[in-house]
């Protein structure tokens, strides 16, 4: 099931399917590694979903809601996530 | 080749990479180094030498992608896409190449059409291993065709061979242009570029894939953990508030006795220099002109200024290399946000305690012109290095009173104490006129921004010390004296010119007393903050100077002298209050100014940065002034 990356749990691992094409923000992300087919990770949270930091490709990027709600991603098996980077 | 015009060498590569530390290495100067995104924001110029050969090496922004999306990044780009660079350095971060591989494809697509040369400087490798990353240096070279150099720049390890490759590349360069021009001058139309030098087309992803192994896959734990607890709920708030008053109460405690040490230092070097001068046979108003007017002036800012900054700036220093700003930053955005202004603002903010000037520059990398304007105009609310000294200075002598200022843990400790609150006070106000801003002149909604939390690095406590007194301590020293001794002047002449039976000086203050009296202050005070414009740093003296009306700044022995003084002047601890609060909100001193009106490119938003905090302390001051 696709859901936004904003929607993500800490801890949780998932993988990129799709950006939402919005404003010029979608090519930094892209730029920032969250490309389709790429693993993700959320690590930190704060006040609720307003602000997440989320690993990707080695870095630990923050996102705000509203632009961490631009990418869609499915989650994968959990078993898999809590040991691999 | 032109002989005019220096083989360039221009370091680009994504933000907090170490190009500035690359830069430093290969250039031997001290260009400021920083763990954390966007510290660099304009293009720093520097010469090596190697061989026979010399260089000149230009420092980038760092920049993320060629499509660039804040001022910073332009300049970078802007830089690549002009061609003025014969080498391109591309800095990549060994822990995530890929980002530097995704840069590499884009400056290939830029350079298409024309002859760009570029070697890759994989920096970081220590950390990589470290984490357990492992690159294929061979691999990546062969599959790209150009040089790769792993390298160590905080250590200097690779720089020798960076040095090596960069001589090569220059060498094959000259060799293929001179080529070049001969072909051209046999009217033959031909490439001569070299084969090795053009990148064939690769997909960042898959060379990546290829060339990196993790052999250590929960590198990112322990980075994970820490921050877990500087972000935390409630953990993030309270370690913020801690750090902030641990670092004011260092330098507060810290900064007592050398002060006392230059002051005694200094003012018996006055006599001397007095007599001196009278012993040359100087005539009696220059000597008292010179030495009272200008020399007591700057030995004052020397004496209160060099001790505090010389530990502040350290402290913050460390903090920064740390990289614990931009946890700052994520702490911070949600109260950012609901001021529809940017997370990053919190960083600009950061780098206005050091310096205002320095903190607008920083507000380049701020990405929305609405949100940058904003940081720029608001940036002033928190105080600089020049108005710590007032600040601290009041907070002793009125909120402590003046006898327990003898020392004591508890003291400082409350000292710090009140001016954290102060500080507080000041971001309150950064954070309430955004939102003023925003709603009202600045309309607009938060944009999108990233904000990458750069792995904690061991800052380097040596190089941190050293560098920040000499390249800060005594630059913004510097600028202070230069600025306090024509100011020095200035007051004296004031203090000494008589219309009828006041001097110029109180011909000045008692116009300005009812407008003070309004704002809880006098009009002494006043006077002291406007002749201050050229540098906060001088606005007690001058209200000292004032206060005892002998044309000249007088030692100041002890505090309870000095408090005895501002007593007998009418000062209870509600002019002392309003005092804080206008120094903290007033006009930002020129240099600010100057850059604020250079950095926004119009006269109308300088006034409004001038206007915005002045007319917020009136208010404040105001308010103070009729209810207590």
């Amino acid at each position: 099931m696709l859901f936004p990356l904003s929607k993500m749990k800490v801890g949780q691992t998932a993988e990129i399917r799709w950006l939402a094409d919005h404003k010029s923000i979608t090519k930094r992300l892209f730029d920032l590694g969250f490309e389709p087919g790429t693993r993700v990770g959320c690590i930190l949270k704060k006040h609720g979903d307003e602000i997440s930091a989320f690993w990707v490709k080695g870095a630990v990027i923050a996102l705000r809601r509203e632009d961490a709600d631009l990418v869609l991603v499915e989650e994968e098996g959990k078993a898999k996530g809590e040991t691999d980077q | 080749m032109s002989p005019i015009k220096p083989f360039t060498i221009a370091l680009a590569g994504n933000p907090n990479v170490g190009k500035s530390t690359i830069f430093n290495a290969l250039t031997r100067m001290h260009q400021k180094t920083g763990n954390w995104a966007g510290k660099t924001v304009a293009c720093a110029y520097g010469t090596f030498h190697y061989r026979d050969s010399s260089c000149l090496v230009v420092d980038l922004p760092g920049t993320y992608s060629l499509f660039p999306h804040s001022e910073e990044e332009e300049i970078a780009r802007n830089y690549i896409a002009s061609g003025q660079a014969d080498l391109l350095l591309l800095i990549c971060d060994a822990t995530c190449p890929e980002r530097g591989l995704r840069l590499l494809k884009q400056i290939r697509e830029l350079s298409e059409d024309r002859y760009q040369p570029v070697i890759i400087c994989i920096n970081l490798c220590d950390e990589a291993e470290k984490k357990g990353i492992e690159l294929n240096f061979d691999l990546l070279s062969e599959t790209l065709r150009i040089p790769v150099i792993p390298c160590m720049a905080r250590s200097r390890q690779g720089v020798k061979l960076l040095k090596e490759k960069i001589y090569e590349a220059q060498e094959e360069i000259r060799a293929a242009a001179c080529g070049k021009a001969a072909r051209e001058s046999c009217t033959k139309a031909c490439d001569l570029l070299p084969g090795s030098m053009s990148i064939p087309d690769f997909s960042p992803s898959e060379l990546a894939s290829r060339t990196v192994s993790y052999h250590n896959p929960t590198f990112l734990k322990r980075q994970i953990q820490i921050d877990r607890v500087v972000t935390g709920p409630f953990t993030g708030g309270a370690i913020m508030l801690l750090l902030l008053m641990a670092v004011f109460w260092l330098t507060i405690t810290g900064a007592n006795y050398p002060s006392a040490l230059l002051w005694n230092c200094l003012f018996s070097l006055e006599g001397k220099i007095a007599s001196v001068l009278q012993g040359l046979g100087t005539s009696a108003w220059l000597i008292q002109a010179l030495v009272f007017g200008i020399y007591r002036v700057v030995a004052w800012i020397v004496s209160v200024m060099l001790p505090p900054m010389a530990i502040f700036f350290p402290l913050f220093t460390i903090l920064e290399d740390l990289g614990y700003l931009p946890r700052a930053a994520f702490n911070m955005d949600c109260a950012f946000k609901k001021c529809c202004a940017c997370g990053k603002q919190c960083l600009t903010m950061a780098m206005g305690f050091g310096c205002n000037a320095a903190g607008v520059v920083g507000c380049r990398i701020i990405d929305s012109p609405r949100e940058r304007l904003i940081a720029i105009l608001t940036n002033s609310m928190v105080p600089c290095n020049g108005r710590f000294p007032t600040l601290i200075l009041l907070i002793t002598l009125f909120f402590m009173g003046f006898q327990d200022s003898s020392g004591g843990i508890l003291s400082s400790l409350t000292t710090a104490l009140v001016l954290t609150a102060f500080i507080l006070l000041g971001i309150a106000a950064t954070l309430g006129t955004s939102l003023l801003l925003s709603k009202t002149v600045l309309k607009g909604v938060p944009s999108s921004f990233t904000l990458e939390l750069p792995p904690y690095r061991r800052p380097q406590f040596g190089k941190v010390l050293v560098r920040s007194v000499f390249d800060r301590t005594l630059f913004v020293l510097l600028r202070a004296v230069a600025v306090a001794a024509p100011a020095g002047l200035l007051i004296w002449i004031l203090g000494n010119c008589f219309i009828g039976d006041k001097s110029l000086l109180l011909h000045l203050s008692s116009f300005l007393d009812p407008l003070g009296a309004l704002l809880g202050m006098d009009g002494m005070i006043l006077v002291g903050f406007i002749l201050g414009f050229p540098a906060n740093e001088i606005v007690i003296p001058i209200i000292l100077m004032g206060y005892l009306q002998t044309g000249h700044l007088v030692e100041m022995s002890d505090p309870s002298v000095l408090m005895t003084l501002f007593a007998s002047h009418g000062w209870t601890l509600k002019t002392a209050v309003c005092m804080a609060v206008f120094c903290l909100f007033h006009w930002p001193c020129s240099t600010t100014c100057l850059t604020i009106k250079k950095e926004t490119g119009s006269l109308r938003w300088a006034l409004a940065a001038f206007l915005l905090p002045t007319f917020l302390g009136c208010f404040l001051c105001f308010l103070i002034q009729s209810f207590f």
